[in-house]
């Protein structure tokens, strides 16, 4: 088995790099939180690690554009090494944050450096804070989601409205089944706000490339790491830190076949 | 194109609209009566440096604009056919968009330009003239104190870079200020200087340097007779109220006078060490690790950890840029927490916000709106801590009419620290003489100049300028991670943040340490060249911290700082030599002996008269009590947050377990998180606020102690394990020709302090911390307005095991419901009596020994996991708390108020009297015995369970008094505010 050693990105505005290195820890994997800095400097580092995480957070400031300024530097200055991990089967997890990045990188949903979707602002035109529901697609390649079938999780952004580029897309994603992720409401249904909390078409709220080895959700699974995380516990909501499931799976699928 | 200004305009593709472009409709429609056809937000970017049109096209496509959401033109405007208001920052204003753009030309070009951004809101309408977009531009989009407009008329067709760059044409000097003068002359200094320095102090300082020893130390320097403008300024700032608290620390001959009072005449020497430091030093609590010496006060958490806590106020600034004056203050108390000891990481911030009424027709002269106030704090808060990564995990939201010209801005920070790192105690400092002083963080500027001074004075319609200042998370976090990392290398000795009075207050302070510094101004990074040593010394430019660093770790220092993209510059060295001794290039341009810079000031000698207050009786019919509760439900101070709530983020660093609202929108008593991953050691942040308490400060205190503490018993707090930290603000209490009533405001101030000691004490509780905000009051022409008197109480503590708390809301069918504490006729000052038109008098009183018991028994057992919902009960009383918990579990319950404790039989006072000590709590009917015998000796009765259908029934006996649907209860609350 394969141990599964995780690289956390941190500087710049990232702020949840160590809760996901501590998702990641918890869930058996190795995680080495390393700043945007060195990894700009040395590209190659990426080389020691099967499991690439952007956290969550404000990378510089979410100014242009949330992730905008954080995308185009990996992509400038790492995007060879990137490119090479991504084709030697490794893993990538962009959360929040680290979704955007994804996304305006053009590593999703095609990892080609082309941006084909986005996400911007909430329809609802604040930051919100919220516990939303996602129904995970059972057909979806997405490693992450592996045996789920919903989940609870904090949505906290201002930027995370999923549009696609063209009808093409959207239809591409459809069939390949890219679309890992959907806000639902209680009753299992793609709903309105604030059940869908940002407005994003057809409720994406997570999306994987072909090969389902590339994720980015704009929920926070490693903000539901204990029982207590969960806004419903005090009524016996008791669901073991579920988020943890996302990071397991990863470890799991990195110790199976890398 | 070649080298020159250049624009890029950005805007939504094809039917995207920017969300708060229906919003501004809505309000130009409000303001000026024309409802828009159509408005838009563009965002602009202006550029200056050298770039072709193709690097123009390669920016909008790879950095400017959003390749799917977004379209950009850089040779003419978007909406030329459109009204257009365009709004920048004024020169010297930081602009982190624009700073962030500066990187992301560089990554993408690999060139160096200036950027700087501007928004433009283009408004189709048709508008008579175009003095009404001057208004709107005014009143809806431009705070002139920060921000220039410039209105464009539809076809002019104008596309015009706006680069507000600071050119400054000005040789620094350090300018010689002759002290030997008149009184007059003395007074007309410290005015036009803002050193708000009085005749005693200016006649001190005169007398200081008069002396023949200063003279020919100064002598030897190159220096003159007179006080250069630097040693001036530095003393104004190490001086000011806001850094030495004179009021604090004055000698106060306090008496009462008239009816009703006890006649008490004493003579106070310091309120902070009669009342504040003595109940500390009274209650011996062994996990205080470290008080009123550093930024913050420390105390232990666990067996590894100390928590380091401050919160702060930021009033003047948050009435003059809401936005910048609440996001300064956010982070300016973050870095008080980053500067304790050797350092904490932030882990929570609170934020307690008082505002006029949203819905206030008038404002006095000069003064934003409050609901423009209200949107400004809470977007910088939510900034602030949102983007530096921070949980927001508790506040609250007050509005009352003292608010409109002064609002309250507090902000609080808790921050973890290891208790050793590499066997030394984290709380402590050191500097030994040759440790450099390393500043770390943002550039300086003319920014925040004279900010400790200025809000040691009062507001004045027509004051503004450099002292309002924006601040930079990302810088700050960046600053903050570098820090941490630094201080876990064991790289610096010492800590402080520039915070108000910058380099001369950080290094200042920390030079008591070594005895003395020697400072190199000319080595400070500016923003722009031409700025003079003394602005250098005193700016309050944001995101910076002073290090001290023994100079062979100084390598490791510059190791860090190019790792996280941060300067680090060494501008001084420390010293033993007794001076605060600064230079500029070659020259000294200050020279001030220590001591007299730190232990100067005269104390200060005031007059405090109490007497007794006749408070107005509600002057409404009082209204049935169904329509009263509902009525309350739906007032602006308990009315649901749920709107400011959600726009913080309280999730970030993962250990969320109590939060602002829970399943249900139930509204939450305090936050309670776990600090250490992994671990179930909770941290419990709770606070209480009771300006409306206005009969008598003394009780005001005691009640404000009373809340925190119960809100944090709630949340599951050890009763034996707590600390609190007081934030007095008050309305200017030093009386004189403006301020007639001056001593019996000081009168207050005094009996606040000695009831929050009696509470303290009695409670057994310390105070770790503290922080007064003493001139909060705002003059308009002949009017002035002031604040009641507000005291925040906030209190910290400890969880056991996060597993066994309880949130408010009630949980199921059947479950027993208990009334905690007695029901007194405790009325005065209450909401209900506010619903009703009035004050009121017969206030509630604290009854500590009471009520610890209480705590006491219920703090066990909730740590025994018996508790199922609790909620303390505070604004609107019993039927509030009461209606909160069966709304928060969507559930009816019933209770019937006659047979809990009462001293009084009066219907209203039973729902709505606000007596202290009081809880609601439900437990399982199977677990009734169990909690009865752990609440035994208290009073805890069993008054009533929750029921299977969705009425909230109040009973009095076989009385009905209240009983009403749940849903329509919540509906009222979550309605209640309109934002």
């Amino acid at each position: 088995m394969v141990k599964a050693k995780a690289i956390v990105l941190d500087g710049y505005g990232i702020n949840c790099p160590h809760e996901t290195a501590y998702a990641v820890r918890t869930a058996g994997g190795e995680a080495d939180i390393r700043h945007v800095s060195e990894v700009a400097e040395t590209p190659a580092l990426l080389r020691e690690y099967n499991l690439l995480v952007l956290p969550g957070g404000f990378s510089f400031g979410d100014d242009l554009g949330s992730a905008r300024v954080l995308a185009n530097r990996l992509r400038h200055r790492a995007g060879e090494e990137i490119s090479e991990f991504v084709k030697g089967g490794k893993l990538v997890l962009g959360i929040c944050n680290g979704f955007q990045a994804l996304v305006k990188m053009g590593l999703l949903p095609v990892p080609d450096f082309t941006q084909r979707v986005t996400l911007t602002y909430n329809a609802s035109g604040k930051f919100e804070d919220r516990w939303v529901r996602l129904a995970m697609n059972q057909k979806s390649p997405c490693v992450f989601t592996k045996g789920m079938e919903y989940i609870d999780l904090p949505v906290r952004h201002g930027e995370g409205r999923f549009i696609p580029s063209g009808k093409e897309v959207l239809e591409e994603m459809l069939g390949k089944n890219m679309i890992a992720c959907q806000y639902i409401s209680p009753d299992g249904k793609v709903n309105e706000y604030p059940y869908n909390p940002n407005g994003s078409v057809g409720g994406v709220a997570g999306v994987c490339d072909a090969s389902g080895r590339i994720f980015g959700l704009m929920p926070h699974p490693e903000a539901y790491n204990h029982f207590t995380n969960h806004p419903a516990w005090t009524r016996g909501a008791n669901r073991a830190g579920e988020g943890l499931k996302v990071f397991r799976n990863a470890v799991e699928h990195i110790g199976a076949n890398l | 194109m070649g080298e020159g200004a250049h624009r890029i305009e950005v805007r939504p593709k094809g039917d995207l609209r920017d969300p708060n472009a229906a919003s501004l409709a809505r309000q130009i429609l409000e303001l000026a009566g024309v409802k828009p056809s159509d408005v838009a937000i563009v965002r602009a970017y202006n550029l200056y440096g050298e770039l072709s049109d193709a690097e123009m096209d390669k920016l909008g496509k790879e950095l400017f604009a959003d390749a799917v959401s977004e379209e950009f033109s850089y040779k003419e405007p978007f909406y030329p056919d459109y009204w257009r208001i365009e709004v920048g920052f004024l020169p010297g204003m930081t602009d982190n968009e624009g700073n962030t753009a500066v990187q992301g030309v560089k990554d993408v070009l690999g060139k160096d330009v200036e950027a700087y951004t501007s928004r433009v809101y283009a408004v189709k309408a048709e508008f008579d003239d175009d003095s009404v977009l001057a208004e709107i531009a005014k009143k809806l989009l431009a705070n002139e104190v920060i921000q220039a407009w410039r209105v464009y008329e539809p076809e002019g067709g104008a596309f015009e870079p706006y680069i507000p760059r600071v050119e400054l044409d000005h040789a620094p000097v350090a300018e010689e200020i002759d002290l030997q003068v008149t009184d007059e002359e003395l007074m007309r200094i410290s005015r036009e200087r803002t050193l708000a320095l009085s005749l005693e102090e200016m006649r001190e300082i005169k007398a200081h340097f008069a002396r023949a020893a200063v003279r020919k130390e100064r002598e030897k320097m190159g220096l003159g007779k007179g006080a250069t403008d630097v040693e001036l300024e530095a003393l104004a700032q190490s001086w000011s109220e806001h850094c030495k608290h004179k009021i604090f620390n004055a000698k106060i001959d306090y008496s009462e006078e008239g009816e009703g009072v006890e006649g008490r005449e004493e003579s106070i020497d310091s309120i902070f060490k009669t009342y504040i430091r003595a109940a500390t030093d009274e209650v011996r609590k062994p996990y205080v690790v470290s008080v009123f010496k550093d930024n913050g006060g420390i105390i232990r958490f666990d067996h590894e950890n100390d928590i380091a806590v401050k919160v702060e106020t930021h009033n003047a600034p948050s009435a003059l840029d809401p936005y910048g004056g609440a996001l300064t203050g956010i982070l300016g108390v973050n870095r008080d927490v980053l500067g304790t000891g050797l350092g904490a990481k932030p882990i929570a911030n609170v934020n307690m916000l008082c505002f006029g009424y949203l819905d206030a027709k008038d404002v006095p002269k000069g003064c934003l709106h409050p609901r423009r106030i209200a949107k400004g704090v809470i977007r910088g808060i939510e900034h602030g801590g949102n983007m530096v990564g921070i949980p927001t995990v508790n506040g609250s939201v007050v509005f009352e009419q003292c608010y409109t010209a002064r609002p309250l801005v507090y902000a609080g920070t808790v921050g973890l620290m290891p208790h050793e790192i590499g066997g030394r105690e984290t709380a402590r400092k050191e500097i030994r003489p040759g440790y450099l002083a390393v500043m770390v963080g943002g550039r300086i500027g003319k920014d925040g100049i004279h900010g400790a001074t200025f809000s040691s004075q009062q507001l004045t319609a027509g004051i503004a300028g450099s002292v309002v200042q924006i601040g930079d998370p990302i810088t700050e976090k960046k600053v903050i991670d570098m820090v941490l990392e630094a201080r876990d290398l064991g790289l610096f000795e010492a800590i402080t943040d520039d915070g108000a009075g910058g380099l001369s207050s950080s290094i200042g302070e920390l030079a008591q340490f070594s005895g003395g510094c020697e400072v190199h101004l000319e080595k400070c990074p500016l923003k722009y060249p031409g700025l003079d040593p003394w602005e250098i010394l005193l700016s309050e430019s944001q995101e910076r911290m002073t290090l001290a660093v023994p100079p062979e770790k100084m390598p490791g220092i510059e190791k860090l700082a190019k790792k996280h993209d941060v300067e680090a510059t060494a501008v001084g060295t420390f010293t033993d030599s007794g001076k605060f001794h600064i230079l500029f290039g070659k020259s000294t341009v200050a020279y001030v002996d220590m001591h007299f810079l730190h232990e100067g000031v005269p104390q200060m000698r005031l007059k405090a008269v109490w007497k007794e207050r006749m408070p107005m009786p509600p002057s409404r019919p009082l209204m049935q009590h169904g329509d009263a509760l509902r009525a309350l439900l739906a007032s602006p101070n308990i009315a649901s947050k749920e709107w400011v709530i959600r726009q913080y983020d309280h999730e970030v660093q993962g250990g969320s377990v109590l939060k602002p609202l829970m399943e249900g929108n139930a509204p939450s008593d305090g936050g309670v998180i776990r600090p250490v991953l992994g671990k179930n050691d909770g941290l419990v942040v709770a606070h209480g606020l009771c300006p409306r308490y206005m009969e008598d400060a003394y009780h005001m205190a005691m009640n404000a102690v009373d809340e925190g503490v119960r809100n944090a018993i709630a949340c599951g707090a050890k009763f034996g394990y707590l600390a609190c930290l007081d934030n007095f603000c008050w309305p200017d209490p030093i009386k004189g020709p403006k301020n007639p009533d001056g001593d019996f405001k000081l009168a207050q101030l005094v009996r606040a302090a000695r009831g929050m000691h009696d509470a303290a004490v009695g409670y057994g509780i310390p105070i770790i911390s503290g922080k007064d905000s003493m001139k909060n009051d705002y003059y308009a022409g002949d009017s002035k307005h002031s604040i009641n008197p507000t005291l925040l109480v906030t209190v910290v503590g400890r969880v056991e095991d996060v597993a066994k708390i309880a949130s408010s809301d009630f949980k199921d069918v059947g479950d027993a419901i208990y009334v905690l504490g007695t029901t007194r006729h405790e009325m005065g000052g209450s909401e209900y009596f506010k619903l009703h038109g009035g004050e009121g008098s017969g206030m509630p009183k604290v009854r500590v020994k009471e009520n610890s018991e209480l705590y006491a028994a219920l703090s066990k057992a909730i740590e025994k996991g018996v508790v199922r919902s609790v909620h303390d009960m505070s604004d609107g009383g019993l039927a509030v708390a009461f209606a909160e918990c069966a709304m928060g579990g969507k559930v009816g319950a019933e209770i019937d108020l006659s047979l809990m404790g009462r001293e009084t039989d009066e219907d209203a006072a039973l729902l709505f009297s606000e007596s202290a000590g009081r809880f609601v709590v439900s437990v399982r009917e199977k677990d009734a015995f169990k909690f009865e015998k752990m609440m035994f000796g208290t009073k805890a009765k069993k008054v009533g369970r929750v029921r299977g259908d969705k009425r909230v029934v109040l009973m009095n006996g076989n009385n009905a008094l209240v009983n009403e649907d749940v849903f329509d209860l919540r509906e009222a609350w979550a309605g209640g505010l309109k934002w």
